[in-house]
């Protein structure tokens, strides 16, 4: 009967082999042709993990360190695991109660699924961490510990020099494309943070994991063969004292200014103190976003560096440069002597510059003295030289000091942010006035630092230090040396000293008479530390906001001691009313003494310092502004407010600085938000304006001492 | 005793066995390759008889025994009791209404303490026993329409138990008895009626029903016309064109629509049409109206049913031409492909060996199919030939259908892959399946009736 049917095996046959070469010819298809699935398989098993190295530590110059990184704990959950627990205790130790737990419990599941850890509470706080730390094999395995190194500062001093690490942003990214950020990372955004985050980071590793079909990472990849190993940011050695430092922002509270020290032999920045300041460990927590907006927001630009970032008319403190620039091109000696009998009439009787004390004076005790019509005729005389062929070539040969001074250019110095200032030049006053048109009479103000010519804290400390060295300065910095090595030089322009053309020693030593004087008889007394010499010079800066005159900056500036300086200072107390050496002096004073003595004992000294920084100067706008925010922060409709920019959405990392640094050229603060009312203050950083000749409404008279 | 027990065993196809054992042994290190995590002993957890591996090394054991014992059996005793077997499994089956129980759906299995005996999976030794049984009496004429018949309905009796009891995959085995019976003289017509209609449900499948029967009502149309001379011949030809019309359109409009709405299940239906990459529609239109959250359900259920297939393909694909190694399975460690140890116990070894490894084991399926056919045709009873197409049908239907399955071909319908999949029902039957045919063969030069 099987005979029949003898084909039919072989058909039967055929029908095997057959399909069994349509599976095969599909696996080959499958395996060897495509390769989306080999890529879908490597993107679902094995997953690619940055290891984050340790920062650098940041030591100050006794190497205490004042940036560093501490282990916080994160507390953790696995919410499958969560069974058979305490929750009531728990609850107790993280201070919750019961429904606040459940909600967190639902978040994290449908944050992150049921069988991933995610966290519960993160940065515990050390009270909560050491508690839970006792009692936690009661919670485990669905909780647990996690240790978590964040950035801290054991001094909680020097907030806007050392900087602070932030969540970088997308633009951030596209600044920094080659360079291995992606998002989620933490990045530098002020400060040294910022400036060396190169050496800082260190070099982040890879790990490769396995990863299962819950997302959770099961072992290494062929036991972490393909990994790079973390290397561990280099640490930095700054010349700061953080001692100094401390003492600067404790006198600087509840005012607006800064205080910048300078080792003059190194150019090694002692102490760069901007107020108001926060306390950078502020900026580190959980609440870092809260706390952000809050600085972000305050009218006093807590956020700010004034030291590198505001600029201002330096006032009398330009008489010191005015005075060598006039010696050295040999237009007076310093045996030329002036009389004031009331004011500078040099341009004629209309507009004249007062002087406070009538009398006639030779450049030391017009410098001791602080006398505008002295440095009046000064700067006349050499802009009016007649070996100059124009006043074009006279005001730019004068320019060219300025510049070689330090002033009108960025120093260069390490933290991000720094303003270039302004020296007036013949272009601009070409532009304003027409060629030709414009004569010395048109500027006179700036001869006694007045007027056109801007300058930031910091260029007046290093002017301090050149004219403490006697003709030549290291480019202020705040890190001397890198752990490890200087890698991508970025120290190399601090090593090299910048020396102006030589002016004679004689020359120096005239100034430092007259400077020397304004400490023991002069203007500044107030600055003055038994058994030191020091050598200053006050300024009283007046300054316009928004074209209404406002209270007097006080200047001082000075080095010390006269014979070996070992410290070159600045102190500018904005709006505080009255002379330089009210407030600025006294100061300084103590600043000198605590680093040159290294610790204050004396009682009444001590009892200074609480007067100076129990003082409050703050402007009355400021309170007004905090004020009128709070008034609309109680205002109910948030949205209202956004769309008519009285209040704006902030973002965690701070964009300004991105600005500042990419359109320095531009007045950034005043071009950020041209029209919003909301932070009127930004151009209270100054900007006195331009005291012309034309324009009647202007003050009359320059008060300057 | 030693010397009686040699000649026993010889003219054993030994070739088969080792075969057998050579794919029983893949699918124990395959099972051990989706269990195995870097921490953990090989011979520790084999002794622990807590992972699937290991259990599955005692089911082996057993089966070794079970081979040895049916090996020394009579093979009379394989041609005395077909019917009485029959009528046991079909009993079995009846009974798993009353005491069965429930697993994935299905119920389908009988507990049995140390382990779920699943009647449909045995039945298939009986069915086969019962087939060859009838077909090699020396009064069956199978030409006849009636014996066809008995022959369909011994084969499909089970089916219909099958179904009832929710278990499609295992029910659909029973169809590769057709390749036993083609072989002994069915006619074709029923097989090319039978392909006919699977085009026609594939076509029903994936356009609606109305083009379709427009097009039938076309081609009908030109036939007539091409055949019009003949048709004034004979008149009955263009009835025969007309009547397989209406039946086509019958089958399109009526019978496929009633099929999905009324007989299948929903779930089953959703799978077929994921088959074909279209959404069941059929659905929205159940008698019962389903709220958004059945929808949703509905939803995650035909992701889930895509995830599957998707992870299958992905652990396979990965795999590349040679494979990651032994145990360097990323897919398979990471516990992606669900049920990976049972049903997608293949996507292991792809992931591991690579192209090259599976056609290694398709060239051993390939090659014991084709013993399996070689020692049909050298047997002298019709019985022992019916018994070994049976088994080779078997093996292949579930061999192509589980692979098809992992490898996107085929919808996932729960039948295991022969030898290498995890479980003792699946892995017993098909050891006695093998075994029987070996003893068999033994006595190739019987004639056994």
């Amino acid at each position: 009967m099987a005979d029949f049917n003898q084909s039919r095996r072989i058909i039967i046959r055929l029908v095997f082999i057959s399909l069994f070469i349509v599976i095969i010819i599909r696996l080959f298809t499958l395996q060897v042709i495509t390769s989306k699935y080999r890529n879908l398989a490597e993107d679902q098993s094995t997953f690619r993990k940055v290891v984050y190295p340790d920062r650098g530590i940041v030591f100050d110059r006794d190497k205490n360190p004042i940036l560093q990184n501490t282990n916080v704990y994160d507390l953790m959950v696995v919410p499958n695991k969560v069974t058979n627990i305490n929750v009531n205790q728990l609850c107790k130790l993280l201070d919750l109660d019961s429904a606040m737990f459940q909600k967190r419990m639902v978040e994290v599941i449908v944050k992150n699924g049921r069988s991933r850890p995610s966290v519960f509470e993160a940065l515990l706080s050390d009270q909560k961490a050491a508690m839970l730390g006792e009692s936690m094999h009661k919670f485990a395995p669905a909780f647990y510990l996690q240790e978590r190194s964040v950035r801290s500062y054991p001094y909680d001093a020097a907030a806007n020099v050392l900087g602070y690490t932030a969540e970088v942003d997308s633009n951030f990214l596209k600044k920094h494309p080659d360079e291995g950020y992606v998002s989620g990372d933490y990045a530098g955004m002020t400060g040294l943070e910022r400036s060396y985050e190169k050496v800082l980071m260190g070099q982040r590793g890879i790990e490769y994991w396995k990863r299962d079909n819950k997302n959770r990472l099961t072992e290494r990849l062929e036991n972490g063969e393909y990994d790079t190993v973390a290397v561990a940011g280099q640490n930095l050695y700054t010349s700061l004292d953080i001692e100094l430092q401390e003492l600067g922002e404790k006198l600087m509270q509840n005012k607006l200014g800064s205080i910048v020290a300078i080792d003059p032999k190194t150019g090694g920045i002692l102490a760069m103190v901007s107020a108001p300041s926060y306390k950078p460990n502020y900026l580190t927590g959980s609440d870092r976003r809260k706390h952000f907006s809050e600085l972000f927001m305050n009218p006093a630009l807590p956020l700010l560096n004034r030291t590198v970032s505001a600029t201002y008319s330096p006032g009398s403190t330009f008489k010191t440069l005015q005075a060598l620039i006039g010696l050295h091109e040999g237009v007076i000696t310093t045996d030329t002597k002036y009389s004031c009998s009331g004011a500078f009439y040099g341009c004629g009787t209309g507009k004249p510059m007062r002087c406070l004390d009538y009398g006639t004076f030779d450049l030391r005790s017009a410098i001791t003295i602080s006398d505008n019509t002295y440095f009046a005729n000064v700067m006349q005389r050499v802009i009016n030289n007649p070996k100059f062929p124009n006043i074009d070539s006279a005001l730019t040969h004068w320019d060219n000091y300025m510049y070689s001074f330090g002033l009108g250019h960025k120093l260069g110095v390490d933290i991000p942010s720094e303003k270039s200032g302004n020296i007036p030049s013949p272009k601009y006053f070409n532009k304003v006035y027409g060629q030709g048109k414009w004569n010395f009479c048109s500027f006179r103000s700036v001869s006694i630092g007045q007027g056109e010519v801007d300058v930031t804290p910091l260029q007046v400390a290093n002017e301090m230090a050149f004219i403490a060295n006697k003709g030549w300065y290291y480019i202020p910095h705040l890190v001397d040396s890198i752990d490890g090595g200087d890698k991508f030089g970025m120290l190399d322009k601090y090593q090299k000293r910048v020396a102006p053309p030589a002016i004679p020693d004689s020359i120096y030593e005239a100034v430092h008479d007259g400077m020397e004087g304004v400490v023991t008889r002069g203007t500044g007394v107030a600055a003055k530390v038994q058994g030191i010499v020091i050598c200053g010079k006050t300024g009283t800066v007046e300054n316009y906001y928004r074209g209404v005159k406002q209270q007097n900056h006080s200047f001082f500036c000075g080095f010390a001691p006269r014979d070996n300086p070992k410290i070159a200072i600045m102190c500018v107390v904005e709006n505080s009313g009255r002379f330089g050496g009210t407030y600025a002096a006294p100061i300084v004073g103590l600043m000198i003494e605590k680093y040159l003595k290294d610790s204050i004992t004396d009682k009444a000294r001590l009892a200074r310092i609480e007067q100076l920084s129990g003082l409050n100067l703050m402007p009355p706008r400021i309170f007004a502004e905090i004020r009128r925010q709070d008034s609309l922060r109680h205002s109910k409709d948030s949205a209202y407010l956004i769309s008519k920019g009285y209040i704006m959405i902030i973002k965690d990392t701070l964009g300004m600085e991105d600005d500042i640094v990419n359109k320095e050229e531009l007045s950034s603060l005043k071009l950020k938000k041209p029209t919003e009312p909301k932070r009127p203050l930004t151009d209270s950083i100054k900007k006195v304006e331009a005291i012309k000749p034309e324009e009647p409404k202007l003050p009359e008279v320059a008060d300057s001492i | 005793m030693n010397q009686n027990k040699t000649v026993e065993l010889k003219g054993r196809d030994w070739m088969l066995v080792w075969l057998y054992a050579l794919i029983a042994f893949i699918g124990l290190l395959c099972i051990y390759s989706v269990e195995y995590r870097s921490n953990t002993s090989f011979f520790k957890g084999l002794l622990a008889f807590k992972l699937n591996y290991s259990k599955q090394f005692i089911y082996l054991m057993i089966c070794a025994v079970l081979a040895i014992f049916i090996l020394l059996t009579d093979s009379k005793f394989f041609t005395a009791t077909p019917n009485l077997l029959y009528v046991l499994g079909i009993f079995l089956m009846l009974l798993t209404f009353l005491i069965g129980k429930t697993v994935n759906g299905s119920k389908s299995w009988i507990p049995m303490g140390f382990m779920n005996l699943q009647p449909v999976e045995t039945c298939k030794i009986f069915t086969s026993l019962a087939l060859a049984k009838y077909l090699s009496r020396p009064e069956t004429d199978f030409s006849k329409s009636r014996s066809q018949l008995i022959a369909s309905g011994i084969c499909f009796l089970p089916v219909a138990f099958s179904l009832l009891q929710n278990e499609t995959g295992l029910a659909l085995v029973y169809f590769s008895f057709l390749i036993p019976m083609y072989r002994e003289g069915f006619p074709p017509i029923y097989l090319i009626i039978g392909a006919l209609s699977g085009v026609l449900l594939v076509a029903a499948l994936l356009f609606p029903p109305y083009p379709i029967i427009v097009v039938l009502a076309i081609i009908a149309a030109m036939a007539i016309y091409v055949l019009k001379r003949k048709i004034k011949r004979k008149k009955s030809l263009l009835m025969v064109i007309i009547t397989y019309w209406a039946l086509s359109s019958f089958f399109i409009g009526v019978a496929v629509p009633f099929l999905f709405k009324h007989v299948f299940q929903k779930y089953q239906a959703d799978r077929i049409f994921s088959l074909v990459g279209r959404d069941n529609p059929y659905a929205s239109d159940a008698k019962d109206k389903l709220t958004t959250v059945q929808l949703k359900s509905k939803k995650t259920g035909e992701d889930l049913e895509n995830y599957n297939v998707k992870q299958s393909k992905i652990a396979i694909g990965s795999g590349g031409f040679f494979g990651k190694g032994f145990l360097k399975g990323t897919q398979t460690q990471g516990d992606f492909v669900p049920e990976q140890h049972t049903d997608f116990i293949f996507t292991s070894l792809a992931e591991n060996f690579g192209f090259v490894g599976c056609t290694i084991l398709m060239l051993l399926y390939l090659a014991m199919l084709l013993r399996i056919i070689m020692i049909a045709e050298r047997q002298r009873s019709p019985f022992s030939r019916v018994y070994a197409y049976s088994v080779a049908a078997i093996l292949f239907f579930h061999i192509a259908v589980n692979i098809c399955m992992t490898i996107g071909l085929a919808p996932v319908i729960g039948i295991t892959l022969p030898l290498m999949s995890y479980g003792g029902s699946s892995l017993l039957t098909f050891t006695i399946l093998i075994f029987i045919l070996v003893r068999l063969d033994a006595d190739r030069q019987m004639v056994l009736r």
